[in-house]
């Protein structure tokens, strides 16, 4: 190995587990009969649905699209008959449903025509604005919109681009099988990466634990027609995390709060690199991904899943055995608990990791900090675990961000070491999301001042605008009356004739006006009917009495 | 629950065990160079501390099991035992053990929470209060078994002299002796050079005659310990080094009334703090440059105290002092994140390169 | 003597000069602790402390002319701030200002709205669109909840809604470490 490496701070050992699932070929998932596509799949603002109820898709349709900056499009995984646009479980670990669009498929499969893309011909903008109606998000785990992230911005070019096989976290090994198995797509991928990020140094990184995917991705770049050097990392978690990754590989930190790209450096997932292969070079939106379902099944394997496919549909084909105790989206290290298993695959979803008793027991119960700092030691992000935790379980929010909260990256090391088994990790999550509730508290509440100010100017405004009109009318009036008198001959203009006149003006203009808003509906009755109005007063008069007399008597017993 | 899912097998207890563990030759050492009377205070010790931390416990509506089992009760009375004179009669071994697990570390909210090294309280409490007491130490068989009427006390008897005090005055006399510390201290105030009193029978090649032995195992243990990683080098380092350089710096300038660096380094007392006691996290400091400054602090500390101060041995003092600026240190040396102002070279990088 | 006298004269007139100079220099505008205060309050605007308002209860705290437990939606948590900030001890909210309730919305039952516009007029943050004799709706997201509008409605079409926890606004909870079983059993 010809490359030098860096370390990064901290990390553990965990054990991998990635045989289990390495095993077998990757298996195609059934089809299945409903497909639950999430509008939010990806960080920012979840796609506007474009189809309606009822309406007929095609696989590979555009059904809901980007909305705004920082968002991605969402497409029909098969074809079928849309059913449900709205609310249906979604795989979070709160349970809570989120938009989604329910597709009744028809068994076809139907592709809309799709075919691919000459993208050297097309300009940057386009070919982006091509990529975001694509789908595309990063694959890694994070989901952020892939089109965004391969806009270079101001600075035209990001010199280094980092393809991201690390895959550090135990039993995952989707990303393993597809460097094994769709090596030259991957570079496919990449090769469009370089042409819009205009990248001279191409690194892929892969943790030395996968011999098999280092020598297949070796092989392929043999190839290439660019520079590409494959490196193998040393085996430690969390060493594929894109911070980590950067440090081992070029021996930069990305500065606190910025982006990778201002340090000129980007980076992506093998699997992002494959999906955006497909979607130039064949047409195909992102509507499949590898998902590793593993654990407590019979056969551990890999699966091409079409997002929207029920977690349970890929449990089954793995084989679902008894003295199950839950289902992870992800890893052991970083996934989330899904409370109900028949929500569908996501963009995100690399890994349904099956829990058990005997291969995850339940921690032994939490004991207090001893302040050992083994969590300081384990820490990545070269924080003080400790500390941050005193914070976040006394509420101080303040201090736990003054001793750098969000840059915390809940890669789990710290509760993995804790000899007093403390959720470390929990808390911070806790703490952050108080925080940012908060923040958005705030924001209300300013808005709310902000609007209340300006409703007290905008009532001063309208009381003095009245003022000042009625003022402006009065003397207007005046002036008239002045006129008058002079035309008729009378030279007695002194201040208190004007008044009267303007007095005895308005007394005539309300004289008039009485005369002219008399009831009509009251004339020309009948007697019968008069007769039958003066009986319905006196009965209301009679009511209004009876009315008043309880009142007052309650009022004085 | 949510992630991660899985844990690394270490625990409280583990980390608690391994501390008693690297005590044993310690231990093994002190039996054999100053006779079996310790395993008394030991045991007499350690039944004191779990009954006063599962009674504290019961009183703070915790369960017993968990606290019991993390074994720290044990180390704090093992802690505060192997600093106590090896003859201390019952009470003073007791009353000790109560303060340090009731007040030093119950009072303060238990495990994880005590401000002050429990053992540590408890020596500073018993040398405050029965300064004669304290002074009762066995001196090294190798010395005493040559003195008029002098006997090795069987376990039984040191038992017997730890409940009773029941042995001649003669006897007594002949097997309990000043620590060399006392007698250097003796010495000065009695106008002689530290060499003149170094010429005593109870120094040896660098501390005192057995003593220096004993430390000599207490550092084993504590590199045991380095080497299991439960202790990290910085705080023994320091310590040890903070010793060295104020003594040394001492020494070299009035080399006739300042002990040697070495005399200092090899007394027991500092062996057991640099690698068992200033260790100890709950009370000492966390970030890496907060260990080294506890340490070094701790160790001019003891110095200081040892030179000047009224008790013959500052240790705990030195501890206790470190243990108040303890969140100063920590609040002030709080280390670079990842990412955080990143220290400029040429290339950008900031470590040394993997080779 | 003289020059005692001359001394002290001197450093009364320099002293003086420098603080005649700050005040000019260093001339904060407006009440900044009102300020403070303000920036703490919910601006929820519904008056149930007694005031007009946010603004003028956060004067009337500075002036020292109101407690600080008489802001029910800002919660304990607020009078908690408000504690901190003005250095005295906390105390629990005042019950006589009302209670602390989970934050709602208004809703106008848009059926039974008649266009009264009285709603609007009541609204302290301008959040309800609509004209007279046209039908009223709640801007949801500027509504704060004051529920000042709830008792001018003629046919009592409004109602508050608790918001409902929806997906981006799912917080984590605060982890529940059981190292206290026994404890734990006598709350329950």
């Amino acid at each position: 190995m010809s490359r030098e490496l860096f370390k990064f701070k901290g990390g553990i050992h965990p054990p991998g587990h990635k045989a289990e699932s390495t095993g077998r070929p990757i298996h195609p998932a059934p089809l299945p009969k409903k497909l639950v596509i999430p509008l939010r799949q990806h960080i920012g603002n979840p796609a506007r649905p474009i189809v309606d109820v009822g309406e007929r898709v095609l696989k590979g349709q555009l059904i809901a699209a980007a909305d705004g900056a920082i968002s991605t499009a969402v497409h029909a995984s098969s074809s079928g008959i849309v059913s449900a646009i709205g609310p249906a479980r979604v795989p979070h670990i709160s349970g809570l449903p989120d938009e989604c669009i329910t597709i009744e498929t028809d068994g076809r499969d139907e592709w809309i025509a799709h075919g691919p893309l000459d993208y050297q011909a097309m300009t940057r903008a386009d070919l982006l604005a091509h990529l975001r109606d694509m789908g595309l998000a990063g694959l890694g785990g994070a989901v952020f919109p892939s089109a965004v992230k391969l806009d270079p911005g101001a600075a035209q070019t990001c010199p280094t681009l980092i393809i991201n096989g690390g895959e550090c976290e135990p039993w995952i090994t989707c990303d393993d099988m597809l460097m094994r198995t769709q090596a030259d797509a991957i570079l496919q991928g990449v090769a469009i990466m370089r042409h819009l990020l205009g990248s001279s140094e191409i690194l892929i990184g892969i943790e030395d634990n996968k011999p098999e995917a280092i020598a297949a991705m070796q092989a392929a770049t043999a190839k290439t027609d660019f520079a590409v050097e494959t490196v193998s990392l040393p085996t430690r978690y969390p060493g594929g995390g894109a911070k980590q990754m950067i440090e081992t590989l070029t021996g930069k930190q990305v500065p606190s709060g910025k982006l990778s790209t201002d340090i000129g450096i980007q980076v992506f997932n093998v699997g992002t690199a494959y999906a955006l292969a497909r979607a130039v070079h064949h047409g195909e939106p992102l509507i499949s991904r590898l998902v590793t379902v593993t654990g407590h099944v019979l056969r551990a394997q890999n699966v091409e899943a079409l997002i929207g496919t029920p977690f349970d549909t890929l449990i089954q084909l793995a084989g679902d055995r008894d003295g199950t105790t839950g289902v992870l989206m992800g890893g052991p290290m970083m996934g989330l608990p899904i409370p109900d298993t028949s929500v569908p695959v996501v963009k995100a979803t690399n890994c349904i990791l099956v829990e058990s008793a005997e291969l995850f027991p339940p921690p032994p119960k939490a004991l207090p900090c001893i302040r050992c700092t083994r969590c300081a030691d384990a820490c990545p992000a070269e924080l003080q675990p400790q500390e941050l935790f005193r914070f976040a379980k006394s509420d101080d929010f303040g201090r736990a961000q003054e001793y750098h909260l969000f840059d915390c990256i809940e890669c789990g090391c710290c509760s993995y070491v804790c000899p007093s088994h403390i959720p470390l990790v929990d808390f911070y999550r806790y703490a952050k999301s108080e925080i940012w509730a908060r923040e958005r508290d705030k924001r209300a509440a300013d808005l709310a001042r902000e609007r209340h100010e300006f409703r007290l100017f905008r009532q001063e405004r309208e009381k003095t605008e009245k003022a000042e009109k009625l003022a402006a009318k009065a003397q207007a009036k005046r002036a008239e009356l002045a006129a008058a008198p002079t035309e008729a001959g009378n030279s007695g203009t002194s201040e208190a004739d004007a008044k009267k006149a303007l007095i005895a003006a308005a007394l005539a203009r309300a004289q008039a006006k009485k005369t002219e808003t008399t009831p009509q509906n009251t004339d020309n009755l009948s007697p019968d009917t008069q007769q039958e109005i003066a009986e319905i007063e006196t009965r209301r008069a009679k009511i209004r009495a009876l009315a008043r007399k309880p009142l007052e008597s309650e009022e004085t017993p | 629950m949510p992630s991660p899912f899985i844990i690394d097998r270490s625990s409280v207890t583990q980390i608690m065990a391994w501390v008693l563990a690297a005590l044993l030759p310690g231990i093994t050492a002190y039996v054999w160079l100053f006779g079996p009377g310790i395993l008394v205070t030991l045991t007499l010790a350690s039944v004191t501390a779990l009954a006063a931390e599962a009674a504290m416990l019961k009183a703070r509506g915790y369960p017993a099991k968990p606290f019991l089992a993390d074994l720290s009760a044990i180390v704090t009375a093992w802690l505060l035992a192997l600093s106590l004179p090896s003859l201390a009669p019952w009470w003073l071994i007791i009353t000790g053990t109560l303060f340090a697990i009731v007040v030093a570390k119950h009072l303060y909210g238990g495990l994880g929470q005590n401000i002050f090294n429990p053992a540590m309280v408890g020596y500073a409490v018993l040398i405050v209060s029965f300064p004669v007491q304290m002074t009762q130490w066995a001196g090294p068989l190798e010395l005493t078994l040559v003195e008029p009427g002098a006997v090795q006390l069987s376990l039984a008897q040191s038992a017997a002299v730890i409940f009773g005090g029941d042995l001649p005055k003669a006897t007594l006399d002949a097997i309990t002796m000043a620590t060399p510390l006392d007698v250097l201290r003796t010495g000065l105030y009695q106008q002689l050079t530290v060499d003149e009193t170094m010429t005593q029978a109870i120094f040896g090649h660098y501390g005192g005659v057995g003593f220096e032995w004993l430390a000599a195992a207490f550092l084993l243990g504590g590199l045991l310990l380095w080497a299991l990683r439960i202790i990290s080098w910085q705080v023994p380092l320091a310590f040890l080094a903070g010793i060295w350089l104020t003594a040394g710096f001492l020494h070299f300038f009035d080399a006739g009334r300042f002990g040697a660096p070495w005399f200092h380094l090899f007394s027991p007392s500092v062996m057991l703090c640099a690698f068992f006691i200033a260790t100890d996290p709950v009370s000492g400091a966390t970030t890496p440059r907060g260990k080294l400054i506890f340490g070094l602090g701790a160790g001019f500390l003891t110095i200081v105290i040892r030179t000047w101060g009224g008790f013959p041995d500052g240790v705990a003092f030195a501890i206790l002092l470190m243990n108040l600026c303890v969140p100063l240190i920590d609040q002030y040396t709080q280390p670079r994140v990842y990412g955080e102002a990143i220290v400029k070279r040429d290339d950008g990088t900031r470590k040394e390169p993997r080779t | 003597m003289l020059t005692a006298i001359l001394v002290m004269v001197g450093i009364a007139v320099v002293t003086g000069l420098v603080l005649g100079w700050s005040a000019i220099r260093f001339k904060v505008e407006g009440n900044p602790l009102a300020e403070k205060i303000d920036a703490i309050l919910p601006q929820t605007q519904c008056g149930q402390c007694g005031f007009p308002g946010c603004r003028p209860y956060a004067e009337a705290i500075a002036k020292g002319e109101a407690d600080i437990n008489q802001c029910p939606p800002g919660g304990e948590e607020g009078v908690k701030k408000l504690a901190d900030l003005l250095g005295v001890e906390p105390k629990s909210l005042d019950e006589t200002h009302g209670t602390s309730k989970p934050k709602s919305v208004a809703f106008i039952d848009e059926q039974t709205c008649i266009g009264c516009t009285l709603c609007i007029q009541a609204c302290p943050v301008d959040a309800i669109a609509g004209a007279a004799k046209q039908m009223h709706t709640i801007i949801a997201a500027e509504c704060t909840g004051c529920e000042l509008c709830l008792p001018p409605c003629p046919v009592d079409c409004i109602s508050m809604v608790p918001i409902a926890e929806d997906l981006p606004h799912w917080k984590w909870k605060h982890p529940v470490i059981e190292i206290k079983p026994v404890e734990l059993k006598r709350v329950a």
